[in-house]
């Protein structure tokens, strides 16, 4: 641990409305939950002194999600284990139990956040492009009210959100799906567990009976200074119909969309290539079905 | 191709399995296994102290420069630490290993990142760590180097001379008459990277010195290490203190793969400087991971060429091998890395005209070292992978032409060493492709590619073949130089204690010693123990090291255990004795001479071994020598370009296998860590510092990633050396599955060979979307 323990004091509210209270009236606040990317930051020394908020001390927050009539509500406590191990979940939301067997080991999915995974707002998180595939929906609590805001217009830089330092992330919500999608996670990490992602793609894809696509999403990871939905890529492909020339076009376009770049873990020519393999992976293999 | 049929051959040639022994040759149970699994070892972080401090270390931040001055920064409670600069280190300032150029912490010029510049320490853990960022440093950079080429350009000089060392063997060179015999001349240059030894515990050593008014009664270290004498003969110079005064104790270790062989020395001498400072309290001096990676040696990395001449049935003509390593900042224990690369270079192969020449250069990375193999995988990888290529330009199967030029019994290796043991590398070829079923695998292989190319698959699979050996034990007359010792205590009851200073670190030293004493004594092995060791009570038996403890060291625990039963003898313990019978000899003997019976052996070269020249680097490079063939098959997914090994089969021949589940252990874990090395472990060096120092950016394999092994042992009888005619078998593994997999990879990407590991998907990436016909 290079972190100098006493640099951070815990403040361990009762109620939401008290933790709202206290991002008010104080600067310099981290929501703790899960905390296994805290932990991460304090071990390696890199986390700015500051004030931990536990939202584990607030009664109100219960750790299972809520799902019922197809809408899906994951609380700030709810973990990736929730999302693994609950069948009913598992079956309405195929990629979220996906992606969270990717993450880590079990010891961090039965202890990391959805809400956390979100706001630490790494490009490269795992969890994060499943709900975005699934138009997720964040509820932002302050003292002054609440507000809801798309998860994938939430990002606006590298770790910038759409998140005054007085509100909290309280809920994500996953509208109901309708049928007649299909689901793609393609995770590209430096080994099969245990990595970060490369590249990552978490794909829907809707196709009506002449084989023209309906609507489609297109959530990467790690191509960008955040989890990044292609929208530009998707409107390409939106309405036409599936084709190998479309295909190509997609796999063009995409090249415009992502700004991937060197780094410790790979290469920008890399992560360029092998995101085009994702696309077209993703959408041949829809092709002849 | 004919492959003869081996399977039921093995029965007939080799050792057979049980052969009358009564616990050898089975797998008893660890006599620490228990303690490690329930968390009731010790190891260096679990030791309690009292009243202790805790050091950390200021290192530098650039490659090379000249140090100014440290400035202790407004902010931390400075006059409550201790401080240990170059100027308070009472004796000399050298870290005692083969040459005197590495300083325990830098005077004036800093040779890499990371090197130590001065120590603090303080109580508080927490504040400890704190301080350092409250450290300037101030340098005046100087040019850096950093490969290799930029070494033998001389781009800048370091030391005297970037040229550490150079060894050679063989022809002084091969001249063009023998070029013009072979009809086809192919060349090849390999590259190897740093790799690190990522033992589970981190280096950490506790450090305490005891005073006799002012003068220094002695100095104690305990920690995780290899070579706690090492530690003895490096302390004594640094703090001017006879041998009787330095005691180094082994904790539990958890890990080490030559991690641990000389970085400890360093460690040990920063924590002993730190208690040193503080009157005598004692300092804890444990890295975490980070520390670790960005300050510990790993694996020097190679550049390699070969130049390979063939007569047109594919006979091996002429060898010409190019040896180059990379040594880092300071040299450590590079000579002996060379020498060992150079002695395993050319490969299980009979070649008439063989020149090989190896050199060592100075860089301002940070210093390499001891790792698993020791400079062998770097020097297997090359020719292994090498013998491969050929074989692609050559149109001959790789097993075909290694059959065709594998070492005999009797033959010749180019150091002038004959292979008088009874090596029978076909049988052990031949077993390899029928257990693997190679023949039609490869078939097989060949038509799946295909099929995958002309219906558009993105999967490419690949089948690769090496083969290699291991010189155990140190090279040339290092064993006799080092004068090894190995004692035993009995005490009344009847339980013996042994020994000697080789230690457990995972990989079995116990239990190897345990068994072997309980073959020769005839008693439960419950009744055996190893003393930890502690310099101050064992015999000095050389470092664990060099796939030596088994062969060289459990050799003397035979003999030890024979020279005990003699001195029970002597008190009436008779032929044919049952285990009770050896406890009231036990008894008898103290009622006699009322203390602890000890005895203790020295080592003893075999009467017939042949001389080895250190100078000319002619004759018996080593006396014992272990053998393997590994085929393993992978699988390339072009989405991702990533390879996965997924089928593995190693025949290995180590003489007689004391305890089953502990070699094939051994065997599985280096092929683990080889594929490590060829397929993921790189390690990203900025400016000669590791950038990638953290669990989740240097990438070893995981379960995930790494396939059920079948491993065989073929037993040929080799009675000359080891106990009850075993060998060694710690580095062996370690050494061919690098080659294997990127031949592998070659044969699933259409014989386009990538010779630089590892073989990162990024790699992979190049060579399919740049070749054709992939």
């Amino acid at each position: 641990m290079r972190s100098y323990l006493p640099d951070y004091p815990v403040i361990n509210p009762t109620s939401l409305d008290e933790a709202l209270e206290v991002l008010a009236a104080k600067s310099n606040i981290k929501p703790l939950a899960g905390g296994t990317d805290i932990m991460v930051y304090m071990d390696t020394g890199v986390f700015p002194a500051s004030t931990l908020l536990n939202l584990y001390s607030i009664q109100d927050f219960s750790k299972t999600p809520e799902f019922s009539d197809g809408h899906l509500k994951l609380n700030p406590l709810s973990t990736y284990q929730h999302a693994r191990t609950d069948q009913a979940i598992v079956n309405a939301f195929p990629l979220l139990a996906i992606a969270a067997k990717e993450i880590s080991v079990l010891a961090v999915q039965s202890r990391a956040t959805w809400i956390g995974n979100v706001a630490n707002a790494s490009p490269a998180a795992d969890g994060v492009p499943a709900l975005m595939a699934y138009d997720a929906m964040l509820k932002l609590s302050s003292k002054d009210g609440q507000r809801e805001v798309p998860l994938h217009q939430f990002y606006q830089g590298y770790k910038q959100m759409d998140l005054q330092p007085n509100e909290l992330i309280t809920e994500i919500q996953l509208p109901p799906l309708d049928p007649g999608w299909k689901d793609y996670y393609r995770k590209v990490g430096t080994r099969r567990f245990q990595a970060i992602s490369k590249t990552l793609l978490a794909g829907r894809i809707k196709l009506n009976e002449g084989r023209v696509i309906e609507d489609i999403r297109l959530v990467f990871a790690s191509v960008a200074p955040y989890t990044l939905r292609a929208v530009q890529t998707e409107s390409v492909l939106r309405s036409r119909p599936l084709t190998p020339e479309i295909i190509d076009e997609a796999a063009q376009a995409i090249q415009d969309e992502i700004s991937p770049i060197d780094d410790i873990r790979s290469t920008e020519t890399y992560r360029r290539q092998v995101t085009t393999n994702l696309i077209r992976d993703f959408l041949n293999s829809n092709l002849t079905k | 191709m004919h492959i003869p049929r081996k399977e039921e051959e093995i029965v007939k040639r080799t050792i057979s399995r049980n052969d009358d022994f009564r616990v050898l040759q089975h797998n008893i149970k660890r006599p620490e296994g228990i303690d490690k699994v329930t968390g009731k070892a010790i190891y260096i972080d679990d030791l309690q102290t009292e009243n202790h401090l805790y050091g950390k270390t200021i290192r530098s931040t650039v490659a090379h420069g000249i140090l100014k001055n440290i400035h202790f920064k407004d902010g931390i409670p400075w006059d409550e630490f201790v401080i240990v600069t170059a100027k308070d280190i009472p004796g000399k300032n050298v870290v005692t290993l083969i040459e005197d150029d590495q300083p325990y912490l830098c005077e004036r010029e800093i040779m890499h990142k990371a090197e130590p510049l001065a120590l603090i320490a303080h109580e508080d853990k927490h504040l400890v760590e704190k301080a350092l960022n409250y450290v300037e440093v101030e340098v005046e950079e100087l040019p850096a180097i950093f490969s290799i080429e930029d070494s033998q350009q001389n781009k800048v000089t370091l030391q005297q001379s970037n040229l550490t060392n150079e060894f050679h063997v063989g022809l002084k060179e091969i001249s063009e008459d023998v070029w013009t015999e072979c009809d086809q001349i192919i060349e090849g240059t390999y590259e190897t990277g740093a790799q690190e030894q990522l033992y589970i515990e981190t280096q950490g050593i506790i450090g305490q010195v005891d005073f006799d008014g002012d003068a220094i009664k002695k100095v104690s270290v305990w920690g995780s290490m290899q070579c706690p004498f090492y530690i003895v003969k490096a302390l004594m110079p640094l703090f001017d203190v006879e041998e009787t005064q330095v005691r180094v104790v082994q904790t539990e270790t958890g890990g080490g793969f030559g991690g641990k062989e000389e970085y400890p020395n360093i460690l040990s001498g920063h924590a002993a400087l730190l208690s040193w400072k503080a009157g005598g309290r004692p300092v804890r001096m444990i890295y975490d991971r980070q520390e670790d990676l960005w300050a510990t040696t790993k694996r020097h990395p190679s550049k390699i060429t070969i130049k390979t001449g063939f007569k047109s049935d594919g006979t091996l003509h002429a060898m010409d091998i190019d040896l180059n390593l990379n040594a880092g900042g300071y040299i450590t224990l590079t000579p002996l890395v060379l020498s060992r690369a150079l002695l395993h270079c050319w490969g299980p192969y009979r070649c008439a005209n063989t020149s090989a020449n190896a050199r060592a250069w100075l860089t301002n990375s940070i210093p390499f070292g001891a790792f698993r193999g020791f400079g062998t995988p770097q020097a297997v990888f090359a020719m292994e992978l090498h013998i491969n290529k050929c074989a692609a330009e050559l149109n001959i199967d790789p097993a075909e032409l290694r059959r065709k030029n594998l070492l005999q019994y009797g033959d010749t290796m180019p150091t002038g060493q004959v292979m008088d043991e009874k090596i029978d590398l076909d049988f052990l070829l031949d077993r390899s492709l029928e257990k693997s079923d190679y023949v039609n695998r490869r078939q097989q292989i060949e038509q799946f590619n295909q099929s995958q190319k002309s219906s558009g698959g993105l999967k490419r699979r690949g089948i690769g073949l090496c083969m290699n050996f291991h010189g155990g034990t140190f090279a040339g007359s290092g064993e006799t130089h080092m004068n090894s010792h190995v004692a035993m205590t009995l005490d009344a009851k009847g339980h013996v204690d042994i020994l000697a200073g080789q230690v457990e670190y995972g990989q079995g030293t116990i239990t190897t010693f345990v068994q072997i004493a309980s073959e020769v004594l005839g008693i439960p092995v419950e009744w055996i123990s190893k003393h930890q060791p502690d310099t101050d009570v064992v015999p000095d038996s050389g470092p664990t090291v060099a796939s030596r403890t088994t062969i060289v060291v459990g050799k003397m625990v035979e003999r030890c255990s024979q020279a005990l039963l003699k001195k029970l003898s002597e008190v009436g313990l008779n032929k044919d004795y049952t285990a009770n019978e050896f406890q009231q000899a036990a008894q008898a003997y103290h009622n006699k001479h009322n203390e602890l019976l000890y005895v203790k052996v020295k080592f003893e070269a075999p009467p017939d071994q042949l001389e080895w020249n250190e100078e000319t680097y002619e004759g018996a490079a080593y006396a014992a020598y272990t053998w393997k063939c590994d085929i393993l098959e992978v699988e390339v997914d072009l989405v991702d370009y990533s390879a996965k090994c997924d089928k593995f089969i190693s025949v290995v021949e180590c003489g007689r296998v004391l305890n089953p589940i502990i070699a094939a252990g051994q065997i599985e874990g280096g092929n683990a860590q080889a594929l490590g090395f060829g397929l993921y472990e790189d390690t990203v060096l900025q400016e000669g510092g590791m950038a990638n120092n953290q669990y989740t950016n240097y990438i070893i394999p995981t379960t995930a990633d790494i396939p059920e092994m079948d491993i065989e042992f073929i037993e040929f009888p080799y009675l000359d050396y080891g106990p009850y005619a075993a060998k060694g078998i710690g580095e062996l593994p370690i050494d061919a599955p690098a080659a294997a997999v990127a031949a592998a990879v070659a044969h699933a990407m259409g014989n386009h060979f990538i010779c630089d590991i590892p073989i990162l998907p990024e790699k992979i990436m190049v060579v399919a979307e740049q070749a054709e016909g992939i």
